[in-house]
Formats: C-alpha cells, structure tokens, sequence
C-alpha cells in the first residue's frame, strides 16, 4: 500500500508540471497583467485543436508543430490584448471579466461547430507509452517526466524575463502604475499585448502537452480553468515558482485521492485546496 | 529666435470640468521658469497637456520648432521633455537601478550616465538593488529626478518637487538648479512653495483657475502684487 501510495505520488508531481504549464499564463494575467482572464482553459483548448489540425495537416509530431503553433498564438494573445482587451483596461473590473467571459463561449461554440463533441487527443506516437524504469517496480513516463522539465524550464526563462530583461522591468513597471508609466512615456498598450504575447506562448505549448495526455473536447476548457486558477492562488498571486509549487500540490493530491477511488481524483484536489487555501489564503509564495 | 517651449491658447477638460481655459506661454533655451498658482489653479494639467496626457486638449503645444499636441507621450520623450511626476511616481517594485535605466531608455541616450546620476546622489549608489518603493520621500524624490534626468531632456518640467518633504531635503534637491542649467537644460517647475520656486526662476506664470493672471520676472514684481494674483483677492 505504502509502495503504491509512494508511486501515486510520484506520478502526481509529474501530473503537477502539467497542471503549472497550463496554469503559467494564468499567473502572468492575474499576477502582471491585473485581469482574470475566464476564456485562457478555452483558449487553451482551441490551441489544442489549432495543433491538431496542424499536425493531422502537415503529418508531423505534435511537438514540431509547435514551431508554427506558437507564434501563431503570440500573435493571437497580442492582437487579443491590443485590439479588444486595452480597450477596458484601467476601467472597471467587470468589464474585462465579462469580455473574457464572452470569449470564452465564443470560443466552445466556435469549436463545436468546426470541429464537433468529439473528444480527441493529439498523435503522440511512440512517446505516449514510452516509460523508463527509475527502480525496480517504479516506472515513469516519458511525455509525463518531459511535461515536468519543460514546465520548469518554462517558470526559469520566463523568471529570467520577468526580472533580468529590458521588457520584463518595463512590463513590471506597466504593472506597478499604468498612470505614471504613461506619464513619463511608457508605451503601455504595447507593453501590455507583449506580455500577453508572452502568456500566448506558455498557452500554446501547455495546449500541446496536455492533448498529448489527456482528452479535450470544445467543453474541456472550464474544468482547465478551475485547476489552473487553484495552481495560481495555492502558490501566491503573482510568483511563477509559486504556480509550480501549487500545480504539483494538486497533482499529488488528485494523484493520491485516485489511489483510493477513481472517482475520489478530481475531488481530492479540490478538497486539497480548499483545505490549504483555509490555512493559507494568502499562497505558498505571495508577491502582493 | 523662436522659444523652446511655446503654448498658444491651450484649453484642457476633463469631462465637463474645463482645468485650462485658452492659456498662452514661452519658455525660452536655457531659462528657468515657474508657474505657481493654488492648488486646482491647472499648474498639473498644463504639464500633463504637454506630454500628452491631459484630458480633452486645444490650442497649440510647439517645442524646438514642430508642433506635438498631437503626438503620443513617447514620441514627445523621444524630442526631448521629460517629466518629473507630482508625487514621485516611482515603480515601487523595481530597484532604484531598474528604475534610473527606464528613464535612460525612453530618452534620447546621450547626455547624462547612471553613475553620474550616483555622483549627484551617493544615497542612490549605496540603495541601487532596494526596491523604490522602500525609499524614504526625499530619496524617491531624488530617484526621480534622476530617471528624468537620464532622458537626455532639453525641457525639464518638475511638478511639485518639494511636496511632502522636509525643507532640509528641499534644499538639497534645489541645489542641483545650477547644475542642471549649467547642463543646458531648460526647466519648467510647478511648485505651491511661491517662495522657494520665485528664488531660483527667471521668470514666472501665475496661474488662477485655469488662467494666467500674472507673469513676469521675480525682481521686478512685488510681493503683495503676487499674493493677491496667487489667491485671487
């Protein structure tokens, strides 16, 4: 049993990279950009399908065809910021939130139509079963232990842009006080649709792991959303290492509560929330 | 020789409430000029109207000969004026250094070095990796006029430097003028202190509720006659 539960674990933490990649352009949103964005698991999931049609199109891995998804998400998220999002900012609250909202269902339904209530899964070929013995009897995947790299490498550089690049201070700077950047010339709208390039790019790789995975389907997007905003608070609004740590903390608990009763999976990660965020409402690593 | 600075019948409102109403003024190379005036007379709303971040703006806004009323605030750094907010403004998360190299890179990347800005301010040396926002009042204030400073400006405008902080602090700040005309820069400076501001301008502009109601040079206008301009009497 102890062995199993041990093993359960394991295969969380890995299942957590997962959860913190597609969790990561939440964090940015939320923690730099100061909006709730409800349509990123939708947007994330019409990457997904984006990939598919790449990938089926041109017959390649999903992993190459991020070469082609990315920028294409890039220059989705910054005509998104720059073109309809900008337009509320510094305004009420709300309106955002009900925007995002609106694309969210623009978003299911456009996807419904064009593609169907079929649940699909990308083409992962030989890497989907690929597993490496790490001892006797304890064996991980592949795709799941390279979701868990990537997702690190992902938190590292974009750490790295947030905090030692030119665009990171002025992106933190848009963030700290859009009045006074403007004032002494800051070009904000800019500066914004580039972090929101930047939150474009973390969608579309987490949009290709986890079709590698797991099963979408044009609806999938809320229940994404839900893990991906428990990542974010459980690790403190506005700290990417913190979105690791929370995304992992769900996996484990998901992983652990599966263990028990394949029904008792997604429960146990909320209720793992839910416990943790009565005990520490504030995050494991909160910048505000 | 046309001015440096040259606002012609510049209206700003906001909304329903007018803050200018059809003001005019010059502001030659190398001068120091102060527009004084009580608090809501529109000192603020002219700055923010030149760099392009007032309300409802008309009339005319020309520097070094071209017309930028109507171009965005970044491009109007680019020419060369840089602001130095009311309240500081600082970016309280980034460091004092993250903060100095903004200024350097909106401007026009010459003129001043960040280790010259240190040399004006060795307290900015020793706190260059704190963050701005643990800074005491004159330190912010300092910081500021620093990242202002390291835009390379021709035109300096300074809202309110001496707000909130203590008169030791003031002079300390007020005594890089020299230097900073010496660079040739020209300054604008907006301070409620009439004293403190008519000791080191050339010229003054009193302002009184969105009008210019008195201007000229500090030694040539009484004191009374200022008073009574400045509250309206």
């Amino acid at each position: 049993m102890a062995a199993a539960i041990a093993d359960q674990a394991i295969q969380g933490v890995l299942l957590g990279g997962l959860y913190c990649m597609f969790a990561l352009g939440l964090s940015l949103t939320v923690g730099v950009l100061r909006f709730v964005n409800i349509a990123h698991g939708d947007l994330i999931v019409l990457l997904s399908f984006l990939t598919l049609a790449v990938c089926t199109g041109l017959g390649i891995h999903p992993l190459l065809s991020l070469v082609l998804v990315v920028p294409l998400s890039c220059a989705l998220f910054y005509a998104l910021q720059r073109l309809l999002l900008q337009r509320v900012t510094g305004q009420n609250p709300l309106l955002v939130l009900l925007i995002t909202f609106g694309i969210a269902i623009i978003i299911q339904n456009g996807l419904l139509q064009g593609f169907g209530a079929d649940t699909r899964k990308l083409p992962g070929g030989a890497l989907e079963t690929a597993t490496w013995q790490v001892a006797p009897g304890l064996y991980v995947g592949i795709l799941p232990l390279l979701t868990l790299l990537t997702a690190i490498v992902m938190v590292w550089l974009l750490d790295l842009l947030l905090y030692r690049s030119r665009l990171g201070a002025r992106i933190r700077a848009a963030s700290d006080d859009v009045a006074a950047a403007n004032l002494i010339g800051l070009p904000t709208p800019r500066i914004f649709a580039a972090a929101m390039a930047v939150v474009g790019a973390t969608a579309a790789v987490a949009a290709c792991f986890m079709g590698l995975q797991m099963n979408f389907d044009p609806a999938s997007g809320p229940s994404r959303l839900l893990i991906a905003f428990e990542a974010v608070v459980l690790g403190g609004l506005g700290s990417l290492w913190g979105t690791l740590a929370g995304g992992i903390v769900l996996g484990v608990a998901q992983s652990i509560g599966g263990e028990f009763d394949a029904a008792w999976q997604a429960i146990a990660g909320h209720a793992a929330f839910l416990l943790i965020f009565l005990l520490r409402p504030q995050g494991f690593f909160p910048k505000y | 020789m046309e001015p440096l600075l040259s606002v012609h019948g510049l209206s700003v409102s906001y909304g329903r409430f007018q803050a200018l109403h059809e003001i005019s003024l010059a502001v030659g190379r190398g001068e120091v000029v102060a527009i004084i005036g009580a608090n809501g007379a529109g000192k603020s709303s002219l700055l923010n109207a030149i760099m392009g971040q007032a309300g409802r703006v008309s009339g005319a806004i020309r520097f070094a000969g071209r017309d930028i009323a109507a171009l965005p605030t970044p491009a109007i750094v680019a020419a060369g004026i840089a602001l130095v907010p009311e309240g500081r403004r600082l970016f309280p998360s980034l460091t004092v250094e993250e903060n100095l190299a903004i200024g350097w890179d909106l401007g026009r990347r010459g003129g001043l070095r960040v280790a010259e800005i240190y040399a004006m301010f060795p307290v900015l040396l020793a706190r260059r990796h704190q963050r701005a926002g643990q800074l005491s009042g004159g330190e912010q204030q300092m910081a500021a006029l620093g990242r202002a400073l390291l835009a390379d400006p021709r035109l300096l405008l300074c809202d309110e430097l001496s707000l909130g902080l203590a008169p030791r602090i003031v002079d300390r700040i007020y005594a890089l003028m020299p230097e900073i005309r010496r660079r040739g820069i020209t300054v604008v400076l907006v301070e409620q202190d009439i004293s403190r501001s008519l000791a080191v301008c050339d010229r003054f502009y009193c302002l009184l509720e969105g009008r210019v109601v008195l201007s000229g040079r500090p030694a040539e206008t009484d004191r009374d006659s200022i008073m009574q301009h400045y509250f309206g009497a």
